[in-house]
């Protein structure tokens, strides 16, 4: 195990210098700069700009500039924000704890929804449930996110004003009531394709295991229905999902990305949609690189949880 | 004259007529504004009057989120809204384009001695009662070591056009300071009275770099309110100081909030969350539902910024007068204000603002006239050739047109464009980039065919546009500016050094009216309208007023207050 685990982070650490490598050069070929939003002010003439991209070394050449940047990041420091002078780990912090709240709430509503729908409907092939949720399903994956967040504005806070139009809190308050009263509808939101591939995932893993002679067998030796579910289905149907869960973290910030702009919800997705709109270099490489880092991590615990959790599976 | 409170008004001018010399400088640069349609949406009424001390918050949306606090660096329009309320200037410009005084006790005038005849000695008083956020007294010194910082090589300062002229700063006094001009240079007025935001020396004289230090994210300045906290990517909060040395503020609290898609910052606006929309304010689709909301009021306010076709006068097709004037003719400007804009913003035909004192009046006015606009071409030898494009010497009269993509409006601008000049044989094809690509070396290399783009072309309030118009100022060229149309004309270069050299505003009005009549007659640019601005404000809250002068219609915040 110990070694297996060495070999990954070892293809891990690989797999970090080619995307940082292949992250920087598209970035940077990418036209446009840092001081482009300066341009069209009547503030700095071309003078200026010359001077200031000379002042952020943005004039060197770009092999220079990443191992210039790869060296100081190997150091811990990941560099400043162009936009406001922070050290990009500290931007990213100060972003992280919004998008996590986002993130872990959705997935807790997802998973406890998606697991139960998926179940039910496996249980309940073909019937009138089960296809709703299928189709339901597939409602909710072809929506697109920022529509439905507009709708869920349009409803909840326009027409009906339960719910708050976006912000992560009322300034001045911050209480734990009004956190949650802004959390509902982003994390609805942001739930609801998650909910949808994760009932279809159940579902058909749930399918797979119930099919299985070793449940009939449970059938026939006339152990309880609720147990046979959930101690000898539901354990083994269960299994497949945890490489699932390893797997959602960049399906979820992609989707925290849309949640968070349509509910100004000030987590690292529309940070990076910000940093990247103003070229801020070293923020982009920051949260590239820190979400590279976050998905490596997520597939090697899921493959090591699965080797635990079940005993059949041996790595190394 | 100055008023008791120091303040030059606009009034006087009526009385004067034409003013001399020596009274420039007394009336300010804007000191002849003719009308202000801006302020006619304005609020006018003040119910009630102000508090005795602050009262409430206000939450201002923004569709950008500032992150430059220090006011000297390189920012956007909504750092200026953060910067506007922690600093002071020596002396603002007002919505009616008056010099006010902020920290200087006085404007400097030739009258009162605070210029030299020639404008190349400046003598500023201060007011000694002023004390920075920490309780530090502000002094001279405190101007010299802004007015150095910006000169300072390793400083990224903003800009030091104006200021690479100012030499031997001499405090005199905590409360004076003297020094010369290189050259005489009248903008420089406006200049200062714009964004010249002095900083406090006491802080930044011990960081050991100027560009990074604990000041950028927590600055500290003289201005009406203090900094409280930044919550990155969601909002900044500043806090009344009371110890202010103007009038105001009347609110505990401002909170700028960051909200990126208009749409959802108008529907906060509209649920109540948020109590004015500030920057991009409300769009031109929403302008007509919003003005039926209950408790809201919408101020519609022209801006200096001039939205028009830049065309690339290096690029074929458009070095020909012929084409750029026929392709004017064949703009239905109407039916794009009408149909786009909701009827909201003005038709225009220059550069300067129609309310400044610049303003020339009586410059041709466009006409939709697709048979002139065929003629024109016809008699300049370009012809129908295959496909209805005319061409003329094998060059064909088809171009891209380039804008900020997603900017919605403008792309269906475009389209409009596209049909009315086809119409006369002219091909266009859209080249859309998004704003980090586009206003990069694509703009400011002039590597475009042609741009919708909108210009604020005034220096606050001043219409010196040497850095947009002059000669050597064409970044494509090697120059010193950003005069990205490449438009090069030894007549506008010398109204332009004359204008720059004169401190009389009869004198300068005539120069810049010249000026605008040959810009209107080179078709450098192909004007479409004076800009504009949809901002909601919650009923009850006063004291907001427009000022064209300024980027930011949230300037005086200082003067809002709850009825």
């Amino acid at each position: 195990m110990a070694r297996y685990v060495l070999n990954r982070l070892a293809q891990a650490a690989m797999l970090l210098v080619i995307v940082s490598a292949i992250g920087f050069a598209i970035l940077h070929l990418a036209p446009g700069g840092p001081l482009s939003q300066f341009a069209a002010s009547a503030q700095m003439t071309q003078e200026d700009l010359d001077r200031v991209t000379r002042q952020l070394g943005l004039d060197r050449p770009l092999p220079i500039q990443y191992l210039d940047w790869f060296g100081r990041m190997l150091k811990g420091d990941w560099g400043k924000s162009y936009r406001d002078g922070e050290a990009v780990l500290s931007v990213i912090s100060s972003h992280l704890g919004a998008t996590l709240e986002l993130m872990t709430t959705a997935t807790i509503i997802a998973v406890l929804l998606g697991c139960w729908i998926g179940i039910s409907g496996a249980l309940r092939r073909y019937s009138l449930f089960d296809s709703l949720a299928t189709v339901g399903a597939m409602i909710a994956l072809s929506i697109p996110t920022f529509w439905f967040g507009l709708v869920t504005i349009y409803v909840f806070s326009v027409k009906l004003g339960w719910l708050p139009a976006g912000n992560r809190e009322t300034v001045g308050d911050g209480s734990l009531p009004d956190l949650l009263h802004h959390l509902i509808a982003p994390a609805m939101v942001l739930a609801l394709v998650e909910t949808a591939m994760w009932g279809r995932f159940m579902r058909s893993s749930m399918l797979e295991v119930i099919n299985q002679d070793y449940i009939r067998t449970a059938r026939a030796k006339g152990i309880p229905e609720w147990r046979i579910l959930t101690v000898h289905a539901l354990r083994n149907a269960l299994l497949p999902m945890i490489t699932v869960a390893g797997l959602q973290f960049p399906t979820l910030l992609g989707g925290a990305l849309v949640a968070e702009t349509v509910f100004t919800w000030p987590g690292m997705g529309r940070l990076f949609l910000d940093s990247i709109g103003y070229r801020d270099y070293p923020v982009v490489m920051g949260i590239l690189m820190f979400s590279a880092m976050m998905v490596l991590i997520g597939s090697l615990l899921a493959d090591m949880l699965y080797a635990v959790v079940d005993p059949r599976i041996r790595v190394g | 004259m100055a008023d008791s409170t120091g303040k030059l008004g606009v009034g006087r001018l009526h009385h004067l007529g034409i003013p001399t010399r020596r009274q420039f400088f007394q009336l300010g640069a804007g000191a002849a504004a003719l009308t202000l349609p801006g302020s006619a949406f304005a609020q006018t009424e003040r119910p009630g009057n102000p508090p005795d001390k602050p009262r409430g918050q206000v939450i201002a949306a923004l569709s950008q989120e500032p992150t430059v606090f220090h006011p000297l660096m390189p920012g956007i329009e909504v750092d200026q809204g953060v910067w506007w309320q922690v600093f002071s200037l020596l002396w603002f410009i007002d919505p009616e384009g008056n010099f006010v005084p902020d920290l200087a006790r006085e404007v400097p005038t030739i009258e009162n001695g605070g210029l030299s005849a020639d404008g190349l000695t400046w003598k500023i008083k201060l007011r000694s009662d002023v004390k920075w956020h920490d309780g530090t007294p502000f002094t001279a010194d405190d101007v010299k070591f802004s007015l150095e910082l910006i000169n300072d090589p390793n400083f990224r300062a903003r800009s030091r056009v104006g200021h690479s002229l100012v030499k031997d700063i001499e405090v005199v006094a905590p409360d004076e300071i003297h020094w010369r001009m290189e050259a005489p240079y009248s903008p420089y007025m406006s200049i200062l009275g714009s964004l010249t935001f002095i900083v406090p020396k006491h802080i930044l004289e011990k960081v050991s770099d100027p560009n990074a230090s604990p000041f950028h994210n927590a600055p500290v300045g003289t201005g009406p309110f203090r900094w409280g906290e930044r919550v990155p990517g969601d909002h900044i909060l500043l806090n009344a100081y009371t110890g202010y040395h103007g009038k105001g503020p009347y609110v505990e609290r401002v909170v700028f909030k960051y909200i990126p898609d208009l749409t959802v910052l108008y529907t906060q606006f509209r649920t109540g969350q948020v109590d004015y929309t500030g920057l991009q304010g409300i769009l031109p689709n929403f302008v007509q539902e919003a003005k039926t909301l209950k408790g809201r009021k919408i101020v519609v306010s022209s801006t200096s910024s001039v939205e028009h076709i830049a065309p690339n006068l290096e690029f074929g097709p458009f070095a020909d007068r012929a084409v750029r004037e026929a392709l004017y003719y064949a703009i239905n400007k109407q039916a794009i204000i009408d149909a786009l804009y909701y009827g909201l913003p003005t038709q225009t035909e220059t550069f300067v603002p129609q309310q400044a004192w610049s303003f020339q009046q009586g410059l041709p006015q466009h006409k939709y006239d697709p048979a002139k606009a065929n003629t024109l071409l016809d008699a300049a030898g370009w012809v129908r050739g295959s496909g209805g494009v005319r061409e003329k010497n094998g060059v064909k009269l088809e171009f891209t047109n380039s804008t900020t993509a997603g900017s919605a409006v403008r792309e269906q601008c475009q389209q409009l464009l596209i049909q009315d000049w086809r119409a006369i044989g002219a091909a266009m094809r859209v080249n859309n980039m998004p704003a980090a690509v586009i206003w990069g070396d694509f703009w400011q290399q002039s590597k475009f065919n042609s741009v919708i783009v909108g210009v604020n072309f005034m220096l606050g309030s001043d219409p010196d546009v040497t850095p947009r118009f002059g000669s050597g100022a064409i970044p494509a060229k090697g120059g010193r500016g950003y005069n990205t149309y490449q438009y090069q004309s030894a007549e506008a270069d010398r109204l332009l050094a004359q204008g720059a050299k004169q401190f009389d505003l009869a004198q300068r009005k005539t120069t810049y009216g010249e000026l605008q009549k040959l810009i209107r007659s080179d078709l450098a640019i192909l004007p479409l309208f004076q800009g504009f601005i949809a901002e909601g404000v919650k009923e009850g809250l006063q004291g907001f007023r427009p000022n064209i002068n300024t980027s930011i219609n949230s300037w005086n915040m200082r003067e809002w207050y709850w009825a």
